[in-house]
């Protein structure tokens, strides 16, 4: 087998996007999550040496990203007066009752998968968003998740419109194609 | 009547509803004739669900610039 290397130089277009995504999932605070990404390289940077090429760089990467996920709530749970946890028996903290029997699972419900599925989901589109060319990413990614106008985008790239829409279209259509193989093939 | 590329055009604009009133008659029009078309405007249409049930983040351009130079002093 071909022997994995490191690119560093590549790490920010290759990856940053995807581990925002896993960062921002666990974090919830989208600057969080920015300054966990840059530690995240940071820190790949420092012990590249130690890098066997086992695993694939963007699993290596993410390994980094949890320890580091994981560090940030030690941090925050060490500060003194939030270690304590407080949990109300329900949100509407007046309502009591029968509160066994309310809290109870319901075991036919599958509502519950809906968020992790979307994360996994989410995770897939933004692998497929990396392989595009890194023009047609970058539009898709304006227009698509930033929800930034058609307007905006041709000032920002000088581009015209129709050269928009043409990268768009590219885009949509390569997307579709590596969203059946990666989403639904699984 | 309208071309495919344009067909395909419009079916994309209108995923971010950006299509005016005259180019959705057009592309309703194109859909009806064009089983290729109709076939991706329904694909089209799957993908923009898909991407608005997933939590969908991205760090802007601008900001990736400042982690590349970041990075890169530390080379």
């Amino acid at each position: 087998m071909e022997k994995r290397q490191l690119h560093p130089e590549k790490w920010v277009d290759q990856y940053a996007d995807y581990l925002f995504n896993y960062a921002v999932a666990r974090i919830n605070n989208a600057e969080l999550a920015k300054d966990l990404v840059q530690e995240t390289f940071f820190a790949g940077l420092k012990s590249a040496n130690n890098y066997k090429g086992a695993a694939a760089e963007r699993t290596w990467l993410i390994a980094i990203l949890k320890r580091k996920v994981i560090d940030h709530y030690r941090k925050i749970n060490s500060q003194k007066g939030k270690a304590e946890v407080r949990m109300n028996y329900s949100s509407h903290s007046d309502s009591d009752g029968d509160w066994l029997e309310e809290q109870i699972a319901d075991p036919l419900s599958t509502l519950e998968n809906d968020p992790i599925e979307n994360e996994e989901l989410g995770l897939a589109i933004q692998e497929c968003i990396t392989r595009l060319p890194k023009k047609q990413s970058l539009v898709f990614s304006m227009k698509t998740i930033q929800g930034m106008s058609t307007e905006d985008i041709c000032k920002e790239l000088g581009i015209n419109p129709s050269n928009l829409w043409v990268m768009i279209h590219r885009a949509r259509t390569a997307l579709m194609g590596c969203l059946n193989q990666n989403w639904f093939k699984l | 009547m309208i071309s495919c590329d344009e067909a395909a055009i419009i079916c994309n604009k209108r995923q971010y509803k950006e299509a005016s009133l005259g180019e959705k008659l057009k592309l309703i029009l194109h859909l009806l004739f064009c089983k290729a078309c109709s076939k991706f405007s329904k694909k089209n249409a799957e993908l923009t669900v898909l991407c608005d049930k997933a939590p969908l983040h991205c760090i802007p351009e601008k900001d990736k610039v400042i982690m590349k130079n970041k990075l890169q002093k530390r080379f």
